[in-house]
C-alpha cells in the first residue's frame, strides 16, 4: 500500500442569507425564532393570484459580493423558477437564477497554513429565495413554518480548487469574513445564515494508475466544525471505501451525504443520484434585471477594503503578526477601532496587544463587538502612548483598559489611582538594587562567574528588585542599573 | 325601459341622479338571477346580503350629497379567477371549491373603489382552461341564445350574465381568447387588453405571459368605463406596465369620435378557414366600415398558422408550473386517502383536477422537461417572437386587424369534449392577440341562420385601446346588434 498516494478534490456550494429588511419576492421582515407562520403574506404563501416583487436591496447587496469576490457581473439576467414538490416549498417552484446568473466567473484568496494564500475559483454567484421549515415535532402528523419562505439567498458555487478540508474550512471562514465587511449578511451560524454543501473526491494514484472516487455531497452543513469534520470524514472514508471494494467514479454515481454530528459519520441519503430535472424555465411573473455600467459604478464604489488585503496591509504597514493582522481585522468594527486609535497616536503594536489581549476578550464577554464596549478610541491611544513611554508597564496597561471599560474613566487618571506608575527615577531605584545585590552574596558571584548560571542569575536578580518595589519599577531602567553595578 | 336593460353609464348615471336606487336594481339582478341563472348556470356564488349592504352604502352616500365613484352603485359580476376576501374563489376546481382568500384581487379594489356593487362570482372552465366552459369542475353554464349550446369559454358565466341581464357588466380574464370568445358566442362586448395594462395581482395564473384581466359589457362604452376603472400599473404586478411609458388614455373621453382615415388590415386567407356564415358577417361588418370611408387593405401575416400550436406549448409550460402549488398541502382539497406526503400530492391532484387541466399539466410539463425545452419551449418563443413580428409589420400599413372571434358560431354542448384538439381550434383567431400582447375585442356584429350571435374582432398596436374602442364604437353607433336580447330571456324573466 506504500505506493498509494491520493489528493483531495472539494468543491463547495454555500448559501448566505441576505440581511436586507424584506423578504426576496414580499414585503415580509426577516425573522428568526418569531411563533411560526407569523412573517408571511399571499405572495411568501405562495397563495392563488399572489405575483412577487423583486427587492431591489437583495440584487444590490448580490452586486457588492459577486464584485468582492472578482466576479463578472451580469448586464443582463433574469429570474427562473426551478421546481420539485417539497411541503416547505410552497409553490413548489423556487425562484432562483438558471443559466443567467448574478455573478459569473471569479475568484477569492483563502490564507493556508504555511502562510501562503491559494486562488480558489468561484464559478457562480446568484440570488434565490429560500423554502420554509417543515416540522416533524407534532407526533403523528408534520407541520410547515413559512417564516423563512422567501428570505433572500446568495448561492456561492466554486470550483472543485479545494484540496483539503482545512482550505474548506478557511474558505468558509473568509467568506464570512467578507460578507460581514461588506455589510451584506450577519452570517451568524448559529441562525443558520451560513449553509454549506461540500462535494468531496479523491484522485487516488496507484502503481502508475489514476482512480477518481465517487463523488459525495454533503448537505445542510451549518458550522465551520461540521463542515471541516465531514469533509475530513469523507476523504477517510472514501479511501476506505476504495481499498475495499475499488469502486471509482461513474456517470450517475454521485452520492448525497447528510452529517450526523453527535458521531460524526456522513449518512448515505441517495446512492444513485436522481436524475433530477427541475424543469426551469425563466418566471413570467418578473421582469429581467438590467444593470448599467454607472449602476455598477455606484455599487463598485461602495465597495470596501476586504478583510484579506487589510490583513496583508497591517503586517506591511504596522509591522503586525499575520496572526495578529487576522484578529484585528476578522471584523470589520475591530479593524475600523484599530485604525483610529493608531492614527490618534497609538503605537501599531501597543494598540493590537491592547486590543487583542484585553478589548476583544471583554467585548467576546459581554456578547458586543469591540466598539460597543464604549471605549474611545483616543483613549486607548492615549493608554498605548503611556505604555509606549514606559509610564506604565505592558501588563499595567492591561489592567488599565479593563477600568476604562468598567468606569468610563481616563487612563492616566486610572494609571494613578491605581498606583500603577512605574518608577523609573535613577537613584531611587539604585538604592534598592544595592540592598539586593548585599543581601544575595551567592547570586551575585553566580552571576560573576559567567558560562550557563550567569543569565539565571541576573534573571533573579531582576526579579528580586520587581518584587521589593510591588512591581512598579521599570524594568529597563533597573536592568541598566544591574548592568552597571555587576561590572 | 325596465332597469335590466339599461347600460351600465345610463344605471350609474340614473343611481347618481336618485333616479333609480342602487338597492332596486341591485334587488332587480338578484331577482333576476334567483329566476333565470337556474337554466342559464352562470354564476357560482352570489353575495346577496353583501351586495345590498354595499349597495345601501353607495345610496346613503348620494343622499348626503358625498363623491361617489364611477360605477356607483352598478351591479357587477367577476369571473371566479379572481381573489375575493369574501365568499370562495374556486377558479371553478374542485382543488379549490372551499377556498377563502384572504386577500382582494386589484382589480376587485379598483371596482369597490369605485362604488360598484360586486354581486357575484361566474362560471367558468377549470382555471380558464377552455373554450365552452363545460370544463368547470363545479357547474354547467348554456348559452342564452341557445340553451343546448355552450356559452364559449373560459368567461363563459360572465359572458352569460351580461347577455341575461344578471349583471351590469363583468370582469373576465382572457389568455388566449377567453374574453372574446364567449363574448362573440354570447352576443356581448369583450374586451382582451394589452399585456401589462391591468395588474394581474390576485388573477389565479393559468398561462402567466398570456392572461390579462378585461371587462364584458354590452356596450363599447361600457367596457371603456370599465377598462379606465381597472387599468394602470400597479406596484404589486411587475407586469404591469410604467404609465410613464404607456400612459392610461381617456377611453370614454372621445370614444364617439370616429378614427379619421381608418386603414383595416384583412387577412383574407387566414379567415378563409371559418364557416361561411361567419364569413359572410364579417365581410359585411368590414364593408360597412369601407362604407364609411375605411380603407381595407389585405396584410400578410404568414405565422399565424403557428399560433395555436406556439400557444399550447407557451400556456401549459406555464400553466404546469403556476398549478404545482395547488397540492394538498396548504390549502384546497386534501385527499383522505393519503398515507404519506407523496401521496398527499399525487392523491389530492388525481381526485380534485378535471382532465382537461390534468392534459395540460402534462402537456407543460413534457415542454419544460430537460431535453426538450429547446424543441418545444425555446421554438414556440422564437415562434411568438415571429408573430409579434407579423402585427408589428401589419401595423406599419394599418391601424386595426379585423377577422372573426371564433371559425364558428355556439357549438352544441358535448360536441367537441371527446377531441380537444377540436376544441383548441375554436381559438384559432384569438391565439395570436396574447401571443402578441396586443389589444383585442369583440362586438356583436350579426347572427347565423340559426340565430346565434356572431362577434367581429378588432386588434390594434399595444396600448391602444383608446383608439381600438373609437374602431369597435364607430360600428356600434351605426348598428343595433348590441341591443339584441336572446329570446329565452325574455320568456323566462317576464
Amino acid at each position: 500500500m506504500s505506493d498509494l498516494t491520493y489528493k483531495v478534490i472539494v468543491g463547495l456550494e454555500i448559501h448566505v442569507q441576505l440581511s436586507t429588511k424584506s423578504k426576496m419576492f414580499c414585503g415580509c421582515a426577516l425573522g428568526f425564532g418569531e411563533e411560526p407562520n407569523s412573517r408571511v403574506c399571499p405572495v411568501c404563501l405562495g397563495l392563488p393570484g399572489a405575483l412577487p416583487v423583486m427587492n431591489e436591496r437583495a440584487v444590490e447587496y448580490a452586486i457588492l459580493a459577486a464584485l468582492a469576490l472578482n466576479c463578472e457581473v451580469a448586464a443582463f439576467t433574469k429570474w427562473d423558477r426551478k421546481s420539485y414538490y417539497y411541503p416547505d416549498l410552497p409553490k413548489n417552484y423556487q425562484i432562483s437564477q438558471y443559466d443567467l446568473p448574478l455573478g459569473g466567473t471569479g475568484s477569492i484568496e483563502i490564507p493556508l497554513e504555511d502562510g501562503q494564500t491559494k486562488r480558489i475559483r468561484i464559478r457562480r454567484v446568484h440570488l434565490e429565495e429560500d423554502a420554509g421549515k417543515n416540522l416533524h415535532t407534532a407526533g403523528n402528523f408534520s407541520q410547515v413554518d413559512l417564516n423563512r419562505a422567501g428570505t433572500p439567498l446568495l448561492e456561492i458555487v466554486t470550483e472543485p480548487d479545494l484540496n483539503s478540508a482545512e482550505q474548506v474550512r478557511a474558505l468558509a471562514v473568509e467568506l464570512q469574513r467578507i460578507v460581514r465587511y461588506l455589510g451584506i449578511s450577519e452570517a451568524d451560524m448559529q441562525k443558520g445564515h451560513m449553509r454549506f454543501e461540500p462535494n468531496v473526491n479523491l484522485i487516488i494514484e496507484r502503481a502508475g494508475q489514476q482512480f477518481k472516487t465517487p463523488i459525495a455531497e454533503v448537505k445542510n452543513l451549518n458550522s465551520f466544525r461540521a463542515l471541516e469534520r465531514s469533509v475530513a470524514y469523507e476523504v477517510r472514508r472514501q479511501l476506505d471505501e476504495f481499498l475495499e471494494t475499488g469502486r471509482t467514479m461513474q456517470m450517475g454515481n454521485k452520492s448525497t451525504r447528510g452529517w450526523n454530528d453527535v458521531d460524526e459519520v456522513t449518512v448515505l441519503q441517495r446512492e444513485k443520484e436522481e436524475a433530477h430535472d427541475y424543469r426551469y424555465f425563466p418566471d413570467p411573473d418578473l421582469v429581467p434585471v438590467t444593470t448599467t455600467p454607472q449602476r455598477l459604478d455606484e455599487i463598485r464604489s461602495r465597495l470596501c477594503e476586504l478583510p484579506a488585503q487589510r490583513q496583508v496591509r497591517y503586517v506591511r504597514e504596522y509591522g503586525l503578526s499575520d496572526y495578529d493582522a487576522g484578529v484585528l481585522t476578522a471584523e470589520r468594527s475591530t479593524a475600523d477601532f484599530f485604525e483610529r486609535a493608531v492614527r490618534g497616536g497609538g503605537d501599531p503594536k501597543r494598540v493590537c496587544n491592547l486590543l487583542t489581549q484585553v478589548g476583544l476578550k471583554l467585548a467576546n464577554e459581554r456578547g458586543r463587538d469591540l466598539p460597543g464596549l464604549g471605549l474611545e478610541p483616543a483613549a486607548v491611544a492615549g493608554l498605548a502612548k503611556m505604555v509606549e513611554a514606559g509610564t506604565v508597564s505592558a501588563s499595567a496597561g492591561n489592567t488599565i483598559l479593563q477600568a476604562m471599560v468598567e468606569t468610563g474613566r481616563k487612563p492616566d487618571v486610572l494609571a494613578r489611582e491605581l498606583n500603577l506608575l512605574q518608577k523609573s527615577d535613577a537613584a531611587e531605584l539604585e538604592a534598592v538594587v544595592d540592598q539586593v545585590l548585599a543581601a544575595n552574596a551567592a547570586a551575585v558571584a553566580d552571576y560573576r562567574s559567567g558560562g550557563k548560571k550567569s543569565q539565571k542569575a541576573r534573571g533573579f536578580l531582576l526579579g528580586q528588585v520587581m518584587q521589593k518595589t510591588k512591581g512598579q519599577a521599570n524594568p529597563k531602567v533597573v536592568s541598566e542599573i544591574l548592568d552597571k553595578k555587576l561590572h | 325601459m325596465p332597469i335590466e336593460d339599461l347600460t351600465a353609464i345610463e344605471l350609474r348615471d340614473r343611481i347618481v341622479a336618485r333616479q333609480i336606487s342602487s338597492v332596486e336594481a341591485t334587488e332587480t339582478i338578484l331577482d333576476r338571477i334567483a329566476r333565470l341563472d337556474s337554466i342559464i348556470g352562470a354564476y357560482l356564488s352570489v353575495f346577496r346580503d353583501e351586495a345590498l349592504q354595499a349597495a345601501k352604502e353607495v345610496d346613503r352616500r348620494i343622499a348626503g350629497g358625498a363623491p361617489v365613484g364611477p360605477l356607483a352603485g352598478v351591479p357587477i359580476a367577476v369571473k371566479d379567477v379572481l381573489c375575493t376576501s369574501f365568499g370562495t374563489t374556486t377558479c371553478a376546481s374542485r382543488i379549490l371549491e372551499n377556498f377563502h382568500s384572504p386577500y382582494d384581487a386589484t382589480v376587485i379594489r379598483k371596482l369597490r373603489a369605485a362604488d360598484a356593487v360586486i354581486v357575484g362570482k361566474t362560471n367558468m372552465d377549470e382555471f380558464a382552461m377552455g373554450s365552452s366552459t363545460e370544463n368547470s369542475g363545479l357547474k354547467r353554464t348554456v348559452n342564452p341564445w341557445d340553451p343546448s349550446r355552450v356559452p364559449g369559454g373560459s368567461s363563459g358565466g360572465s359572458t352569460a350574465a351580461v347577455a341575461t341581464r344578471m349583471c351590469f357588466a363583468a370582469l373576465g380574464s382572457d389568455t388566449g381568447g377567453s374574453i372574446r370568445l364567449p363574448a362573440s358566442f354570447c352576443g356581448v362586448v369583450g374586451l382582451k387588453p394589452t399585456y401589462g395594462r391591468v395588474s394581474r395581482y390576485g388573477l389565479v395564473a393559468y398561462g402567466s405571459s398570456l392572461d390579462q384581466i378585461g371587462p364584458v359589457t354590452r356596450t363599447v362604452a361600457d367596457t371603456a368605463l370599465l377598462l379606465q376603472t381597472i387599468a394602470g400599473h400597479d406596484p404589486a404586478d411587475s407586469t404591469s406596465v410604467d404609465e410613464r411609458l404607456a400612459p392610461v388614455g381617456d377611453y370614454l373621453g372621445k370614444l364617439d369620435e370616429p378614427v379619421e382615415k381608418l386603414r383595416i388590415g384583412v387577412a383574407s386567407t387566414f379567415n378563409a378557414g371559418a364557416e361561411p356564415a361567419v364569413r359572410k358577417v364579417i365581410d359585411q361588418a368590414v364593408a360597412s366600415y369601407r362604407d364609411a370611408g375605411a380603407e381595407v387593405i389585405e396584410v400578410d401575416m404568414p405565422h399565424l398558422d403557428y399560433a395555436i400550436a406556439a400557444y399550447y406549448v407557451v400556456a401549459t409550460a406555464e400553466a404546469s408550473s403556476n398549478l404545482a402549488r395547488y397540492d394538498g398541502v396548504h390549502y384546497g382539497y386534501r385527499s383522505k386517502n393519503a398515507t404519506d406526503y407523496i401521496e398527499v400530492y399525487t392523491k389530492s391532484r388525481e381526485d380534485a383536477f378535471g382532465k382537461e387541466v390534468k392534459r395540460r399539466i402534462m402537456l407543460g410539463t413534457y415542454a419544460l422537461s430537460s431535453g426538450y425545452y429547446d424543441a418545444y419551449y425555446l421554438k414556440a418563443l422564437k415562434v411568438r417572437n415571429l408573430i409579434r413580428g407579423d402585427f408589428v409589420r401589419a401595423f406599419e400599413r394599418c391601424d386595426c386587424i379585423m377577422m372573426p372571434v371564433a371559425p364558428t358560431t355556439a357549438f352544441r354542448l358535448g360536441e367537441k369534449m371527446d377531441d380537444p384538439l377540436k376544441m383548441y381550434l375554436s381559438d384559432i383567431y384569438t391565439i395570436a392577440v396574447n401571443l402578441a400582447g396586443i389589444p383585442g375585442i369583440s362586438i356583436p356584429c350579426g347572427f347565423d341562420e340559426a340565430g346565434l350571435p356572431i362577434g367581429l374582432q378588432i386588434m390594434t398596436p399595444a396600448f391602444s385601446e383608446e383608439k381600438l374602442l373609437r374602431i369597435a364604437r364607430m360600428y356600434e353607433a351605426r348598428t343595433d346588434w348590441h341591443t339584441k336580447k336572446p329570446a329565452i330571456v325574455e320568456r323566462i324573466a317576464r
